[in-house]
Order: structure tokens, then sequence, then C-alpha cells
């Protein structure tokens, strides 16, 4: 049962209470049950801890905890042992025993699930000084790893809600603002908007009531970390609206999530409930007169619905199309209602600013950004997974110290940031400080924070192409510029990587780029053409050689790519022609293979198959 | 077709018929009849009171509607960047021929239909495919193969 929360000072002596209530020396078992560590079974993983402890009678000594995502999906499933901190990796369902007879029981370290780094080769003991993370500042995130997302108690032990109390009781709706704009907060959905600004212009605004918006949306495709941040610590994003609704004076709030994050619908929906129940949600909230409540809506999957109008026609139930932006949606957004629309990780700052102060905020990042931006940093990067850094840090910091650098001995070619607004920086600017201004200035954007990193064996022009076309499907149609001109820049680039490229692409594409940021209505349109343009700007000879040579340096246009065999490293064990769908490959025991290229559909699979790494692609 | 509307009832009412919840309605009767009959959509314009033309606009805007039955198992396959950098669209060329369908398409015996979508938000496992609730990541070709057997 939960009590109503009437005053702050009720809040206070809950905290209190449930921090007496944990022990931090207690014994505790963190697995983490995000949707990464999910898909490689950490549910099984969950039940064979329960049972084991079970068995050895140790429930009441030793607890479970199931968090959120911890970032470093790609070690997953992960376990983390307090209070030692002992971090394991890659934990199978039969490891579980073992790690009870162990080390709960015995103290000892398990090596094998001990995390290596691939650099140095050295094996790591303790979570904290796993590279990875040791050099990320997660202030946003970091309470991902500890708390149980369907625990509002977990999130109120931790300082929770502390910031609701303080901007309700101690600061006036103009003082929150100011704060906010002191400092320096951006909106991390792409624009860099800056935050306070925002909600003063939406507090000013005529007409009742207002609306606060959590976009949800997340369509930047090889980003994730709204997702995260939903699905591990919903109350962080909750308390953020609630602080922001309140400054601007709106009473109702809707988040717009995802039709792909089913787990961070369920999530939320929870923590709407915890927070109404503790009196920090809906009707007079904390004793106070202020009432707000929060509805979710759930997305049906078009990347313009992302956009700011687009959202909210979604949420009137008419399709979701942007409209003309000469009446910005603060002004006249939801129902025509002055509107204020923020980001999940923008939300999910505010708590923090108040509660820390705007100064000591302001004193991370850089001049023109401040505060910190998760990262979702995959692609052909060691270390995938979700990263938070000071803004200003460089790339190179992300991808090689962070990211522990390029698997299998490749060479970097390419960071693309931004999504498909953004563009691929090359090696040449890894030293480039990420900020909203310096990834602008090289032809790329901040964006939500997809930083995909690429290798040797990814080809630019394809890279420019796979965007156009995503751009060219997610385009709603309602500009001509927008509409014909991502069409036409994709059948362009697809005679380039079919083979048909002609002397004078390359210009014309420049020239319709041009047209089509100029030209359309909103934001889709005006950056589409950043993927195609920043590519030519420093990858222009791979252009060249689609072109002119006919050959995709990077072997990955299937036009101009041919799969052979070499004799001397092939040894004849057949793997690739029992994998081979369409006949192409011959030979005989002893006697090297070869593939005849008449038949072969260059679909891969002997590639995939040959252990002795004989199949070469030209 | 008949339909149940029933159902459509029962979905409408968990929203409280709140028109704001348009999309979700529309997910939800779709997760309970397998796609959108025009006797469903009918339904919907008729308890929101809105035009049939604004929910079939609706339904047609966003390409997690399907108009059409579908298959008993949804096989989603990544092609977000992340994937589409590691090879998915190796994974979904492995998939058409396997199924002898395209992307889009629903197999004959309405036992699969295979759907390429753009990011399932757990891009550092990638390539990854969902086939109906459940995430498989670090795919390959052959890997992708043995994973059809389960759903039957
Ligand atoms: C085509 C398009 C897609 C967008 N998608 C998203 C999205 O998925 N998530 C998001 O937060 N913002 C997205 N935005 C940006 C929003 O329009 C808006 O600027 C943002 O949500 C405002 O919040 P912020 O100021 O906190 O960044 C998108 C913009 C465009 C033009
Ligand atoms: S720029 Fe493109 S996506 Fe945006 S409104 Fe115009 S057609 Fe639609
Ligand atoms: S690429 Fe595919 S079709 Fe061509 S030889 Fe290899 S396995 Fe056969
Ligand atoms: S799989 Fe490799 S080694 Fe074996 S036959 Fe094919 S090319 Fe030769
Ligand atoms: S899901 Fe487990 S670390 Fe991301
Ligand atoms: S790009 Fe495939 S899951 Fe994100």
């Amino acid at each position: 049962m939960r009590e109503r929360l009437r005053n702050p000072e009720n809040l206070e002596r809950l905290r209190q209470k449930l921090q007496k209530e944990r022990d931090p020396n207690k014994r505790r078992i963190t697995v983490c049950a995000g949707t990464g560590c999910g898909a490689y079974g950490c549910g099984e993983i969950i039940s064979a801890l329960k049972k084991e402890l079970k068995k050895r009678k140790l429930q009441q000594d030793v607890e479970i905890k199931v968090t959120g995502c911890h970032g470093f999906c790609e070690r997953g499933p992960l376990l983390v042992i307090n209070p030692q901190k002992l971090f394991y990796q890659k934990v199978q369902v039969e490891d579980v025993p073992e790690i009870l007879s162990e080390t709960i029981e015995k103290g000892n370290v398990i090596d094998r699930l001990l995390y290596v780094n691939p650099v140095t080769g050295e094996k790591i003991v303790h979570e904290d000084e796993v590279p990875f993370y040791k050099l990320q500042e997660r202030i946003i995130f970091g309470s991902n790893g500890s708390i149980d997302p369907t625990s509002i108690e977990d999130y109120i032990a931790i300082g929770g809600y502390r910031a609701l109390a303080k901007a309700f009781f101690d600061m006036s709706p103009e003082e929150i603002i100011e704060s906010v704009k002191r400092s320096g907060l951006r909106g991390r959905g792409g624009g860099g908007f800056p935050t306070g600004l925002k909600w003063e212009s939406c507090r000013k605004a005529p007409g009742e009531p207002r609306y606060v918006i959590c976009n949800a949306d997340e369509g930047d495709p090889g980003a994730y970390m709204d997702r995260s941040l939903l699905e591990g610590n919903p109350h962080s994003v909750l308390e953020g609206m609630v602080i922001g609704a309140y400054a601007i004076g709106s009473n109702q709030g809707h988040v717009f999530v995802r039709k792909e994050y089913p787990l961070a619908v369920q999530n939320l929906r929870i923590a709407l409930q915890q927070a109404e129940e503790y009196g920090l949600l809906g009707e007079g909230i904390l004793g106070t007169g202020f009432d707000f409540s929060v509805r979710i809506n759930r997305g049906g999957g078009a990347f313009v619905c992302g956009e700011s109008s687009a959202l909210m026609a979604s949420l009137e139930g008419q399709p979701g199309e942007p409209r003309a932006k000469h009446i910005h949606t603060v002004i006249s957004g939801l129902y025509d209602k002055p509107t204020n629309l923020n980001n999940v990780e923008t939300w999910a700052n505010v708590p923090l600013i108040i509660d820390k102060g705007d100064q000591w905020y302001a004193q991370l990042g850089t001049e023109g950004s401040k505060g910190t931006k998760i990262f979702s940093l995959v692609g052909k990067v060691n270390n995938t997974g979700l990263v938070e850094v000071p803004m200003g840090i460089t790339l190179r910091e992300i991808v090689y110290d962070i990211g522990g650098g390029i698997p299998g001995g490749k060479k970097f070619k390419a960071v693309q940031t931004g999504g498909p607004s953004g563009g691929c920086i090359p090696e040449s600017l890894l030293d480039l400080p990420v900020d909203f201004d310096r990834l602008t200035e090289v032809g790329s954007m901040m964006g939500s924070g997809g930083m995909i990193v690429m290798d040797e064996g990814n080809c630019m022009v394809d890279v420019a192409k796979y965007f156009i076309n995503f751009l060219r499907d997610e385009s709603c149609g309602k500009c001509t510029s927008c509409r014909e001109g991502t069409q036409r820049m994709y059948e362009i680039l697809d005679d380039i990587t079919e083979g048909r490229g002609k002397r004078g692409d390359v210009e014309l594409l420049e020239e319709l780029g041009w047209v089509v940021a100029e030209a359309s209505l909103c934001a889709l349109g005006g950056t589409a053409p950043n993927p195609v343009l920043s590519t030519i700007q420093y990858f222009r000879d791979e252009y060249e050689a689609h072109i002119k040579e006919k050959r995709c340096p990077a072997g990955v246009c299937k036009a101009l790519i041919q799969y052979t065999i070499d004799s001397e490293l092939c040894t004849a064990c057949g793997r690739c022609r029992k994998a081979c769908p369409s006949d192409a490959i011959s030979g005989a025991k002893k006697v090297p293979h070869k593939i005849d290229q008449e038949k072969c559909i260059k679909c891969g699979m002997c590639v995939e198959s040959c252990k002795f790494d004989a199949v070469k692609v030209q | 077709m008949e339909i149940d509307v029933s159902k459509v009832d029962e979905v409408i009412d968990s929203f409280s018929g709140d028109l704001s919840q348009l999309i979700g309605i529309l997910q939800d009767i779709q997760a309970n009849l397998n796609y959108l009959p025009r006797e469903a959509l009918v339904r919907v314009s008729e308890r929101l009171e809105i035009p049939i033309s604004q929910v079939f606009g609706v339904a047609t805007f966003f390409k997690a509607f399907s108009l059409t039955p579908r298959g008993r198992h949804q096989i989603n396959v990544c092609l977000g960047t992340a994937c589409h950098v590691r090879g998915g669209a190796r994974i979904l060329g492995k998939l058409e021929r396997d199924l002898k369908i395209e992307a889009g398409g629903t197999t004959e015996d309405l036992r699969f239909t295979l759907e390429s979508v753009r990011c399932l938000g757990c891009c550092s496992l990638g390539p990854v495919v969902v086939i109906d609730n459940d995430t498989y990541g670090r795919l390959n070709q052959e890997k992708v193969a043995k994973l059809l057997d389960q759903y039957e």
C-alpha cells in the first residue's frame, strides 16, 4: 500500500525509511533485463538464479535486482555482484549454479565470465574498471544499472522526486524556467533548440489548456537511448515532465512511444500508476493545488511522426503529416493549443538541473552545448552499446577509448552521426570535439545520438543510397521537392551502385540536394541530402571508382563485385559448396573449389561458411 | 468476412473511446484479428464518430497496419543503419529465398509474413530479427535459417 505524500516532509521521511531498508553492503546480484540482454536469454538466468538461491536457502541473504539496460549490451547478459561490484558478462544459464557456489558462497571470482579488454588482453574484475564505463560520465544513464524500473521506491531512495519537491516549494515557475535557461540545456531530439526558451514561449503563449508532450518516437534507425531510458528509468523522464508542466502551466501530458517498444510502454504504465498512488502525479501533486496527468500514446511506426507537428497530428487521430510552421507548435500545437514537445532524454536532464543546480550542470560540456549526451555506439566497433559522455569529448575518444576500436583488425572508415539527417565523418576529423555546433560545421548533425561506426568493408555510396532510400520511403509526400527529389536522388545512387553511373552524376546529386534542402516544408526534406552531400564531400574517390572504373572498393555493391576462391587457401572442405543456394560452386575432395560467375547470385553464403578465409570479394 | 464486432468494441472500450489513442486502438484490433478488416474500420468510425475516410487515412498512412490477412508468425528483419552496416540485407535475402516470398509478403500456407523494419531498438546486437515477440541478435544467414523451425 502506498500512502499519498502530502508535502515535501512526507517525501523525505519516506526516502529516509527506504534508504534505511536498503543496506548497501547487502549481497545483491544485479541482472540486466533490458531488451538487449533479454534477447540473449536473461529471463532464464533470472529464473535459474531464483531457483538456486532457494535451493541453497539464500533467498533472505542475497537479493536479486532486475534492472534496465546498463549500456554494454554487446556483452549481455550482464550480471553485477554487489557489494564487490564484480562484473560478469555473456553469462549463460549453465553458469548460474557455479556463480552461487563459487562467487556467492565462497567469494571466488569466476575467471571465464570476466571481461577481457580487447586492446590489452587484461582481465577486468570490477564494473567500474571496464574501460567502456570508466571514461563515461553517466549522470543521466547511470542509475539504470542500480534501480528496478518497476519500483518507484528504488527511484525515491536514490533521490528521486527531490527535484520536483524543490521546484514546487522553493521555486516559482519563472525561476524554474530561468534555471533551465541558465543551465544551457538544449533539446536532445535532434534540433538542439534551447529548452528553457521553448518553455518560456509556451508559458507565455495565449490559450488554455496547454499541453506537454514527451517525444519517444525514436525514429533514428540505429539509436536506442530513449528506449533504454524509458525502460530502465521511467520516473526520471516523468519527474522532468511534471516539473516542466508546472513551469509551463500545463495539466495534461502525453508520451508518444514507438510501437516497437512494448517494454517501454509497460514500464511507463507501471511508473504512472505508482507515481499517482504517492500523489506525485494526478490531482493535487504533493499536497499543492497543481494537477497533472499523463497519457501514453503509441505511434504507428512512421519516421516523420517524430517531427513535432506530424506527431501532434497523429495524436489528434489524423495521418501524421507535418504542417507549415509559420506558427510554431509552442503557440499552436495539439488541438491548436500551446504545446511544448521535448525529447525523452531532454526531460530526463531536467530533474538533475533542478536538484544539483544549473551552475553545476553548466560546468559540464562546451560553451554552446552543456551537459552530457547519450550515444548509441554501434556498427563496426568492438564495444557496442549506449555511452553517455560529456559534450566536447572527441570522436576518437568515443570510438577508440570507449568503443575499443574496430574489430577484426579492419581499418576505420567513417562514423555516421545524426541519423538520416546527419552525415558521415572521415578519419581526418576524428579529433573533432562532439557538440551540436561542431558536428553541424562538418556537414553532419548531433541528431538524437546515433553513432554508427563503419570500416573499410562499408561502401559510402551504398550508405548514402541507404539513407536516401529510407527518406524516400518515409517522406510523407506532401512537398514535391522532398517526394520527387529524394526519389530522383535514389535513382541516381542506384544507377551508380549498379554500374550505370555516368559522368556528371555527382554534380547532379549536389544540385538536387540543394533544391531538396531549400524547398521542403519540414526538416525531413530539409536535411535529407546531408548523408549524400557529406559522403560526396569526404569520399568522392569512392563515387569516382564506382562511376569511372565500375568498381566498388569496399566490395559491397553486388553488381560491381565478384566472389572468387583463392586456390592457395582453399582446403576443399566443401562447406561453401553445400551452402551455396544456386549451385555455383564446383569442386571435389582435395580439389580447390571454383565459383561459376554465371550462376552466382552474390548472396555471400560462401564467405560466411568458409573457415579458411579462402573466398574473396573483389 | 464476418468479424466479431464485440472484439472491436472491447478494444475501443479499453481506450475509453479516446480519439488520441486511434493508433493504439487500430494496433490492438490488428493484434486481435490479425489484420484490419474493412468491417472493423467501419465499426471504429461509428464508435469514435469520425468519418470512415479518416480511419482509412490513418490505417493506410502507417506501414504497421495491414488491410489484408497476415501469416501466423510475423518475421521482422531489421534494416536500420546499425544492422545495415552489419549485413542486414543479406539476412533478409536469405529469408526471401528460403520462404520464397519477398519482403512484405505472406507465405501461401499463411505460416509467415516477412517484413523489413527500420531499427528495433537493440542495435548493438545487429543484425537483428524479431519473430513474433522473440528477439534474435548476432545473426548470420546460417543461424537465421535455423530459427524458423520453432514456429509452426
Ligand atoms: C523527420 C523528423 C523526425 C524526428 N524524429 C524525432 C524523434 O524520433 N524523437 C525526437 O525526440 N525528436 C524527433 N524529431 C525532432 C522533433 O521534431 C522535435 O524537435 C523534438 O522532439 C523536440 O524536442 P527537444 O527540443 O527536446 O529536442 C524529428 C524531427 C524530424 C523533422
Ligand atoms: S519535407 Fe518531406 S516529409 Fe516533410 S512535409 Fe515535406 S514531403 Fe513531408
Ligand atoms: S555468393 Fe552465394 S551464390 Fe555466389 S558462390 Fe557464394 S554462395 Fe554461391
Ligand atoms: S569453404 Fe572455403 S576452404 Fe572450404 S571449399 Fe569452400 S572455399 Fe574452400
Ligand atoms: S540490455 Fe543489458 S546492457 Fe543493454
Ligand atoms: S539498427 Fe537494427 S536494431 Fe537498431
